[in-house]
């Protein structure tokens, strides 16, 4: 597993337009308002139709090492503990211990003060180290915590950053703050891969969805995400496809190919394979890898190894035949 | 595998239930016809799927009489709530064989099974479940309380012959409307595509109508002619070219029987520059791409504002670049096969007089099978409202873009069409919205979608696109004394 995506264009370089976007509070509140809008009914209905599509044999298989090469295995509860974060580790390294042709998941994903843990198991093998950061999950703090807390992580070792954006100023419409928040946290990311949680479930309309992903893209952002998992509605497919095409979009424009994650309230393999779909046919083939499309999820991948087994044998096997971490 | 294709996923065609023969049906009885039997063929292989029975003039005088006996005897005198029962029963019984409905249809149609499945059986069920509803409602449909306090007379037996780009869900419009009023019916499903029809036939008859309420009578256009002259038929309604409906209406002049066409169209699809691009992308391929265009009311010609032209060309590419073309079975294919050889032809002179006539043709790669009739999903650019494929209806998966610079533009160009059946308009203001709908001459002005149904929102067109209205309570007053 890799997770050498080449580093993302520095405003300088973008084209005028973008470059222009970011000048001052002014410009990017106009580019933001000069968006298209976004259509609910029709986005959803994209969507749904799109979740039609028929998925079977080899290609079911193909989309099922590719979703399970594409997870960041996820913890982050109150309780984590290093023993739990132990074997989350293990989990990611060989996923289906019976099975050693099974791909190893593309990170674990973890509170940023368990990373020490995980850098020690996953020593040597590739995986990523996904750490939050900057206030996880409600990013209410002081901007100087924020990035502090960021700093730690990438310290300890953590090779990718999940922040989330200040959502209270975006609704409050200052573009700008929020703009130069990621900023701060990607210089401080250092070499450090930055996810930017958008958490879509707060900001409610597509249109925002849509403003918030150009924000995140234009400040620097390898990859925009979802949802920190914390609230219903989590990741949902129209919100994705938004995402998708702000990213091809984005691509057309300035050359650049930009990830999307999809975080929370995935948890079959039906669902990670209807994902899968949007990502080829909105953003394109070119976004089916781990570099440029995650899962972020903690019971999809049990799912996704018992409908492995099913492919392979031909016959269902039970929640037992696969290991609980 | 380094890039993921689809593997094909193809929905069973044993469950269409396909029989070698089919025979049409009087009287409530299947019986042989007395006409030269067609054979249906599957357009997507060319195979033969089926021979069916067709009627002969004394067929249809049989079945007109039949339908008059029914009409006279029972079912114009049964209460509004008994009819009901029968209709929601067809509905529910719809709804129980959709699959197999779905899946004829697509073979014999050519018409991808994710529409026969999720768009074209479904709303055949809403269409009789709707009007189930108003059976027993008909004095409050808006046409007074009638002379016995129940709702305005119906009229009598209906002759009604239908088209081949949606074979069952066109039956649907037709019966449904005609049945909750209280009239009878003779209806003739097209040429290319009878079967669906027989197998709706089959579900009257389990069902239990009375004998004579419904009759289907395959045939070609002769069988057509010879029912809508008949002199027992009381209504006529016919939905197809403009061509025919203009020979219908010359032959029906004087004659007394009430008439409604759904014809032709030409539908301007108008995008502003302030419009949602992603979704209006969409709309603009589900408006032509949608059944391969072979839709009366397609946004065939997309008018969009010049100063986004270039952009949502290139989203537009992209996105008819990903439609799926082939096997109608696969439920992954977009687009299916054109539904006859002629058809085939037609869209293939037309589109030729784009490229003579200096328009810029654009096709996507996508590949075609090697038997069977398709064609490529064909974007047309510079397209001016002079040429061929600006004025005449194409039936096929072939879209025509024009700009303009401003709203009374975009108006003037959408009217300059002798059609008017459908249009759409996309743009981020309501007051915008209104205003063109206003001004479109257009029997249904979407906006911010295309191509939606429902069996609520009456359905009709201006001029050449024909007159009369189908479903919702406006659609009731073709099949009523009023």
């Amino acid at each position: 597993m890799s997770t050498t995506t080449a580093a993302p264009a520095e405003p300088a370089e973008l084209p005028a337009e973008l470059a222009d976007a970011t000048r001052d509070d002014a410009s990017l509140r106009r580019f933001m308002h000069g968006l298209p809008g976004v259509d609910q009914v029709g986005a959803e209905l994209r969507a749904a139709t799109l979740a039609t599509r028929s998925i079977k044999k080899q290609s079911k298989l193909w989309a099922i090492d590719t979703a399970i090469r594409m997870v960041d295995l996820t913890t982050l509860e109150g309780a984590d503990t290093p023993g739990k974060v132990r074997s989350l580790c293990a989990k990611a390294r060989r996923p289906d211990p019976e099975r050693p042709d099974v791909p190893s998941v593309a990170a674990v994903c973890i509170y940023p003060d368990l990373v020490p843990t995980a850098v020690d198991a996953l020593r040597g093998t590739g995986i990523g180290i996904a750490s939050v950061a900057t206030a996880f999950p409600s990013g209410r703090a002081a901007r100087a915590v924020k990035i502090a807390d960021a700093e730690a992580a990438v310290r300890a070792g953590a090779t990718e950053v999940d922040m989330v954006i200040d959502r209270g100023a975006f609704l409050a419409g200052h573009y700008r703050r929020v703009y130069d928040e990621i900023v701060e946290v990607k210089a401080a990311c250092d070499t450090a891969h930055l996810k930017v949680i958008l958490e879509t479930g707060e900001l409610v309309t597509y249109d925002n969805v849509l403003r918030a992903s150009w924000l995140a893209l234009l400040a620097g952002g390898d990859f925009i995400k979802t949802s920190t998992g914390k609230m219903s509605p989590a990741a949902t497919l129209p919100v994705t496809h938004i995402m998708l095409q702000a990213v091809r979009d984005w691509h057309a424009q300035t050359g650049d190919r930009r990830g999307v994650k999809a975080a929370g309230g995935i948890r079959t393999t039906k669902d990670a394979i209807r994902y899968l779909v949007a990502v080829r046919e909105v953003a394109g083939p070119e976004w089916l890898t781990p570099d440029l499309f995650r899962f972020g999820a903690s019971s999809l991948l049990n799912d996704l190894l018992m409908q492995r087994r099913t492919q392979l044998e031909g016959h269902y096997s039970g929640q037992n035949y696969v290991t609980v971490d | 595998m380094t890039t993921w294709e689809y593997a094909p996923a193809p929905e069973s065609r044993d469950i269409a239930r396909l029989r070698p023969s089919y025979q049409m049906f009087v009287d409530g009885r299947f019986v042989d016809g007395a006409g030269e039997p067609l054979k249906t063929i599957n357009p997507a292989t060319e195979e033969v799927l089926a021979e069916v029975a067709t009627a002969s003039p004394a067929d249809v005088d049989t079945a007109v009489r039949a339908a008059k006996r029914a009409y006279e005897r029972t079912w114009s005198k049964m209460p509004g709530a008994e009819r009901a029962k029968y209709l929601y029963r067809i509905a529910r019984m719809v709804q129980e064989r959709a699959r197999e409905l779905a899946v004829l249809e697509s073979l014999d149609n050519g018409k991808p099974i994710r529409e026969s499945r999720d768009v074209d059986v479904p709303l055949v069920a809403a269409h009789f479940f709707h009007h189930a509803g108003w059976a027993d409602k008909l004095p409050y449909a808006g046409y007074g309380p009638g002379p016995d306090g129940n709702g305005p007379r119906p009229l009598g037996v209906a002759g009604q012959v239908i088209p081949w780009n949606f074979p069952l869900l066109m039956a649907s419009w037709k019966i449904a409307p005609a049945l909750a009023c209280g009239n009878t019916v003779v209806l003739k499903p097209a040429e290319t595509t009878p079967l669906t029809a027989l197998v709706l036939a089959e579900i009257v008859q389990q069902a239990e109508l009375p004998p004579g309420v419904v009759n289907i009578l395959p045939g070609a256009g002769d069988v057509g002619a010879e029912l809508v002259n008949h002199p027992l038929v009381n209504k006529v309604a016919f939905t197809g070219s403009t061509e025919v409906g203009k020979q219908i209406q010359r032959s029906l002049a004087g004659s007394g029987k009430k008439l409604t066409l759904e014809l032709g169209g030409k539908a301007a699809n108008v995008v502003f520059d302030d419009a949602p691009l992603d979704q209006a992308v969409e709309g603009i391929v589900n408006g032509i791409f949608f059944n391969q265009g072979h839709v009366c009311c397609a946004g065939s010609r997309l008018l969009v504002q010049e100063s986004i032209v270039d952009e949502l060309l290139s989203k537009l590419h992209a996105r008819v670049s990903t439609l799926r073309v082939g096997d109608p079975l696969d439920k992954n294919t977009d687009v299916g096969a054109i539904n006859s050889k002629a058809q085939l032809e037609k869209i293939v002179e037309l589109t030729e007089s784009g490229d003579a006539e200096g328009a810029h043709r654009w096709t996507s790669p996508c590949p075609l099978p090697d038997k069977g009739f398709f064609f490529a999903p064909t974007v047309f650019s510079d397209v001016s409202q002079a040429m061929r494929i600006a004025r005449e209806e194409i039936f096929g998966p072939v879209l025509s873009v024009l700009t303009f610079r401003t709203p009374d533009e975009a108006i003037a160009k959408a009217n300059n069409t002798p059609y008017g059946l459908s249009a759409g308009v996309w743009t981020d203001k309501g007051s915008r919205i209104l205003w063109m709908a206003q001004r479109m001459r257009a029997g249904v002005v979407w906006a911010n979608t295309f191509n939606r149904f429902d069996p609520s929102a009456p359905f009709g067109g201006y001029n050449e696109s024909g007159f009369g209205r189908e479903g919702g309570r406006t659609g009731l007053e073709a099949y009523l004394n009023v």
